[in-house]
């Protein structure tokens, strides 16, 4: 583009894109239609994007378990529990971010590979305990499960393979000791 | 002999009849029609409106006249949508709504249907609680757990959506007085610790000021408020639904405060060193600029609603309950203050800046409305709708006693004052009724005059008619250079005629000198609504103003002879 490094020169350094913190709530729920949606209201509204979300039966059917990881301003988070406290349907909504909780994630990745040629991925699967799913011709499926940061090394290992598919549960998580989740 | 089996929507009219409901306005459609049918043998009075969203403001009328739920029912599709603006406006103002919608037959559910609209996903936003429902085995619990929810804690709308074959079909389920909410709690007495630290504050103050806000007048706070404020000596100021809470005619009150309050009131405000909110939620009419609101004051919250602490200011006391019951706790733990230099600087400058408008140059709404407040003397119920005559009402009408002064203030809903004041006349028949309203806001729900006329409602409506759309004029008038865009109503009808036109009483006022007259004859009439149009001076400012975004102190009394920037603040 004719001029583009002149305008460069002048415009200020480009500032270091700075990510909004994640946050990880967890929240014990009626299990009644439109829940998700009340819930997720509570974020769209005050500009948070929910990063995973997991919804599932609680340990009484009438009960549901959502742990979402979410990013957004933090001085708005307790705004965004408050009023996740006071939808009807919820039975309490609880901030996990600092605390030391017990985390996890699943991972399903599929990597396009010829099948003589995946040592080096075996290597870096083996070394993360992940185990081989499906076993083919042209592709194969790695699963891997821990803490979603160790899930996030794993997977920016394996970008330089030809990784065609990724799906993560999203992050789960439970309270230690006698805390409530 | 077998005994018939009721259908759904027979079921749904008793459970309505056993929530002690007397009205419900509503307008038919397919839909709704197995609903409206049950009604047929009920005594609960129905009310036929002309548009949904009138319906909708009739009950928040009645609501907020009474403290009782507010019961609306419409179709679906356009039917339901048209309730849109009424839910926004009673969530905002936490008024306790009902909204029953019909509903497609559930087979036909996200098939696009005729009439059809995903209602409950529509109105999330603007519910406290909605349902829709899946089985007429539901139908019991489901209308007692939304009244419960509706009119318990904050209050707030509840919708419920009812597909049509639902309402129609056979319903054997028992009626239910059990509640299972696990997750929803009434709160009701503040933690002790909370309020003895609230004590300490106020009894160290030197310039306290006790804020009202519509929690007071919700859980009827006012009686306990009053005994506070005299025992410690400290003035009193309310928000724009504050009002009534505590009599505006109390030596110790200050009026309004904020936007358009009383420059003695915004002083105070900008000068304690204790500001106490009761049922406030510190909202952005009344603080101005945040981080220069009250900057060194103590700051102690009383709300129902925990998620209102913290949302704007950071309080130093948070006093988690009932407004009444928490106030009640406190009065026995105060001590009387020294306050006696803080109330004499409040009494210079309420001789030094009172509200004032010129007595010269034709007709003016603030004579109007200062006439009107002497002619019904805190007696009557007041409306507004949204506008300057909603500030100039809020400013010259002092309201006296809780509940009479309903006005749409979290929303700003325009068309709101006249089916309000219908609502209140239906719950309150032997007490006058104004609606105080502008030529824009009324013609946004003026096809209810047949409402109120085939009803024979005694509803006053005092119209303050400036052909313009008078505070979109005001803020360009001074904002935006005098470029009036879209301010100017050329075309209005003639108001006296439009009343004639339904059967209603018109009444015109022209000049100062008609003002007292007519309104007494207005007052004084009985037979059916009368429509009293104030032909006043089309170019007046309400005043005293705080810009939008600008701090308390930045206050202007009256028109700055010099430009002014575009507020920062919002709307």
């Amino acid at each position: 583009m004719m001029g583009a490094p002149e305008m460069a020169a002048l415009a200020p350094p480009p500032a270091p894109s700075v990510k909004p913190p994640l946050h990880t709530i967890s929240l014990f729920v009626n299990n009644k239609p439109g829940v998700l949606v009340r819930v997720a209201l509570v974020f769209s509204r005050r500009g948070f994007n929910i990063e995973s979300l997991v919804v599932s039966a609680g340990a009484e059917g009438r009960f549901s378990r959502m742990t979402i990881v979410c990013s957004g301003n933090s001085d708005d988070l307790g705004q965004i529990i408050k009023q996740l406290a006071k939808l009807v349907d919820v039975v309490h909504a609880i901030d996990h971010t600092s605390d030391e909780s017990y985390e996890t994630e699943v991972a399903l990745v599929k990597i396009f590979s010829a099948i003589d040629s995946r040592t080096h991925l075996l290597q870096i699967a083996e070394h993360f305990k992940a185990k081989v799913v499906d076993y083919g011709n042209d592709s194969l499926i790695l699963q891997v499960h821990g803490p979603s940061e160790k899930l996030d090394a794993f997977i920016d290992l394996l970008r330089p393979f030809k990784l065609a598919e990724l799906v993560r549960s999203g992050k789960l998580l439970m309270a230690r000791g006698t805390r409530v989740t | 002999m077998t005994k018939k089996i009721p259908t759904g929507g027979e079921v749904l009219v008793r459970c309505l009849e056993r929530e002690g409901v007397e009205y419900i306005f509503g307008l038919s459609g397919g839909a709704a029609m197995p609903i409206f049918d049950a009604l047929v043998d009920s005594k609960i009075k129905l009310i036929l409106v002309r548009h949904e969203q009138g319906g909708t403001h009739m009950a928040d009328g009645y609501a907020r006249a009474t403290g009782r739920p507010g019961v609306v029912l419409v179709t679906s599709g356009p039917g339901a949508t048209n309730t849109v603006t009424g839910l926004l406006t009673a969530q905002m103002d936490s008024a306790p709504l009902v909204v029953i919608c019909g509903q497609t037959i559930s087979p036909m559910l996200g098939k696009d249907a005729f009439q059809e609209a995903d209602v409950t996903g529509i109105t999330y936003p603007v519910v406290k609680h909605s349902y829709l429902v899946k089985a007429p085995a539901d139908i019991p619990r489901i209308v007692r757990e939304a009244f419960h929810i509706a009119t318990s804690g904050r209050p707030g709308p509840v919708l419920i959506d009812l597909p049509k074959d639902i309402g129609q079909g056979p319903c054997t389920a028992p009626f239910t007085d059990v509640l299972d909410l696990p997750g929803y709690t009434v709160p009701g007495r503040g933690d002790a610790d909370r309020i003895a630290e609230a004590a300490r504050f106020l009894r160290d103050s030197k310039r306290p000021v006790l804020y009202v806000g519509h929690g007071a007048v919700i859980s009827d706070a006012g009686k306990a408020v009053t005994e506070l404020a005299e025992k410690l000596r400290a003035p009193v100021v309310n928000t724009l639904l504050g009002k009534g809470a505590v009599d505006e005619t109390h030596p110790l009150h200050l009026g309004m405060f904020g936007m358009h309050g009383t420059a003695y009131a915004n002083k105070a405000v900008a000068d304690c060193d204790l500001i106490m909110s009761i049922g406030g939620r510190w909202d952005d009419r009344i603080t101005g600029r945040l981080s220069d609101f009250c900057r060194s004051a103590v700051k102690i919250h009383v709300d129902i609603d925990a998620s209102e602490f913290g949302k704007i200011i950071q309080p130093d006391v948070a006093i988690h309950g009932d407004a009444r019951l928490v106030i009640e706790d406190l009065v026995p733990q105060v001590e009387m203050a020294d306050t006696a230099e803080w109330l004499a600087r409040i009494a210079r400058w309420r001789k030094q800046y009172p509200l004032k408008y010129p007595k010269q140059g034709g007709l003016r709404a603030q004579h109007v409305l200062d006439r009107l407040n002497e002619i019904t003397a805190g007696q009557a119920i007041l409306t507004t709708d949204v506008g300057q005559h909603q500030m100039w009402a809020a400013q010259f009408c002092l309201t006296r006693y809780n509940r009479t002064w309903l006005s749409s203030g979290g929303a700003g809903t325009m068309g709101f004052g006249f089916p309000a004041a219908i609502g209140a006349q239906f719950a309150h028949p032997h007490t006058k009724v104004w609606a105080i309203v502008g030529d824009g806001g009324f013609q946004m729900t003026c096809s209810e005059l047949a409402t109120a006329c085939v009803n024979k409602l005694p509803v006053k409506v005092l119209i303050i008619n400036n052909n313009y759309l008078g505070m979109i004029r005001q803020w360009q008038e001074m904002f935006y250079d005098n470029r009036l865009s879209g301010a100017d109503l050329e075309g209005n009808p003639d108001f006296v005629k439009l009343a004639q036109a339904y059967g209603a009483k018109g009444l015109r006022i022209r000049r100062p000198a008609d003002v007292d007259r007519t309104l007494r004859e207005a007052q004084a009439w009985d037979n059916g609504p009368c429509i009293v149009v104030a032909e006043v001076v089309k170019e007046d400012n309400v005043f005293p103003m705080i810009p939008a975004g600008a701090s308390l102190a930045e206050m202007l009394i009256e028109k700055p002879k010099h430009r002014l920037e575009k507020p920062s603040g919002s709307t």
